[in-house]
């Protein structure tokens, strides 16, 4: 687990505080690290938390943004790519993970690279007591499946992780999982504008 | 749960079919899903261009899915059970909304659990996979094989090959085949080596 704060990457911005940095941000500069990553696909269940970077994927022609029934679908469609030439992405809530238990067992025996972009929930004030069980078990069921995982301690953080985290994939041969934290994304309120 | 009129029910000839079609893959890639529809697909010929899961069970749809949207100038065909089929079966739906041309899937339906014992699965009662597949949107969604009595001789093996393989995709085949017991036909179990091998006759690396 680790909190990158350098890449070689110059399109990504560098040493931003997490006071200054507007935190939807950090979606926009996940999706400026794609090209560079040489990631065309990017699987997902949407979530909230992920709204920016979704939107950004959708409405790139360079980008095919594929959307699942459910998030194991995704595991298997990044082993599928990767088998293929090429890594994608699955993007998803921490609820999903809880989905793709037995699929990461994929990745893991074939030593296949995947990549992992979680939205958390279930953490500080999650108003929502559902989300809580399996957002609490997610670093611990992904590092029992021989997941590396990332968490970004601040907005800034999450591309740099996520490129670390795409280079750690590669080279180990493994998934990789950046968690992005409620902190960063904000609780989800549940007023009625919600 | 076992139902021993299962194992009279008449069916397709599940090796003579798979290695009937497979003889005419070209260069496709062969994407097989776990338990017998791999050991098929290694009866019929092992080749570093097939990838066999032995596990993930209800990945090897989308498995085909991305191979097919990484490689959009090679034929992916996906050859798996009915319950491996339904285990993953939103990825029909996944599927049809990505639409890949080169995608095909060749569901092998003996209406049971046959690795595990044969107890009875879903598509004996009420379940359609190739409906179920037109209604996620795949319009080229269609079963062999159902009428009783009809043998492998039934259903031309030519002409679904090159349905399998040439159609404009996705297309799925659901062969309705006999819950018959051949014998194990097993590749590799390495999985490292499966995938080295069939990535570097993919994508050359």
């Amino acid at each position: 687990m680790s909190d990158v704060s350098t890449v070689d990457d110059p399109d990504i911005p560098q040493h931003r505080d997490a006071e200054d940095s507007n935190v939807a941000d950090w979606g926009e500069q996940v999706f400026r690290s794609l090209p560079g990553l040489g990631i065309r696909h990017v699987a997902t269940v949407p979530d909230a938390g992920l709204g920016r970077f979704l939107e950004l994927c959708d409405a790139d022609p360079a980008i095919r943004l594929i959307t699942l029934t459910t998030e194991e679908e995704g595991i298997a469609l990044a082993c599928g790519t990767w088998l293929g030439g090429e890594l994608a992405a699955v993007a998803m809530q921490s609820s999903g993970v809880g989905n793709v238990v037995n699929m990461l067992g994929l990745p893991n025996v074939c030593r296949i690279p995947c990549l992992l972009l979680v939205s958390m929930r279930g953490e500080a004030e999650e108003r929502n007591p559902w989300q809580v069980p399996v957002g609490r078990a997610v670093p611990d069921l992904l590092a029992a499946l021989g997941v590396e995982v990332f968490r970004p301690e601040s907005a800034s953080g999450v591309a740099p992780a996520f490129v670390e985290a795409a280079a750690q994939a590669r080279q180990a041969g493994c998934p990789a999982a950046v968690l992005v934290s409620q902190r960063i994304i904000g609780a989800k309120s549940f007023t009625s504008e919600d | 749960m076992r139902d021993a009129g299962l194992d009279r029910r008449a069916g397709l000839d599940r090796r003579a079919l798979v290695a009937g079609i497979l003889d005419r893959r070209g260069d496709a890639a062969v994407v097989a899903g776990l338990g017998s529809p791999a050991w098929d697909c290694h009866a019929a010929g092992d080749s570093p261009l097939n990838f066999y899961f032995w596990g993930a069970m209800g990945g090897a749809a989308m498995l085909g899915l991305g191979v097919a949207l990484a490689q959009p100038a090679r034929r992916v065909l996906v050859v798996t059970g009915d319950a491996e089929m339904l285990m993953g079966v939103g990825s029909l739906a996944t599927i049809a909304a990505q639409a890949p041309s080169n995608l095909a899937l060749l569901v092998l339906d003996n209406e049971a659990f046959g690795e595990t014992g044969r107890q009875a699965g879903l598509t004996r009662r009420s379940t359609d996979i190739a409906a179920i597949a037109r209604g996620a949107g795949i319009d080229a969604a269609f079963t062999v094989g159902g009428e009783v009595g009809e043998g492998a001789g039934g259903t031309d093996v030519d002409a679904l090959a090159g349905t399998l393989f040439e159609k404009e995709g996705p297309v799925l085949c659901v062969a309705k085949i006999a819950l018959s017991a051949e014998s194990g036909s097993y590749p590799p179990r390495d999985g490292v080596l499966l995938q080295a091998r069939f990535r570097a006759a993919l994508a050359g690396d």
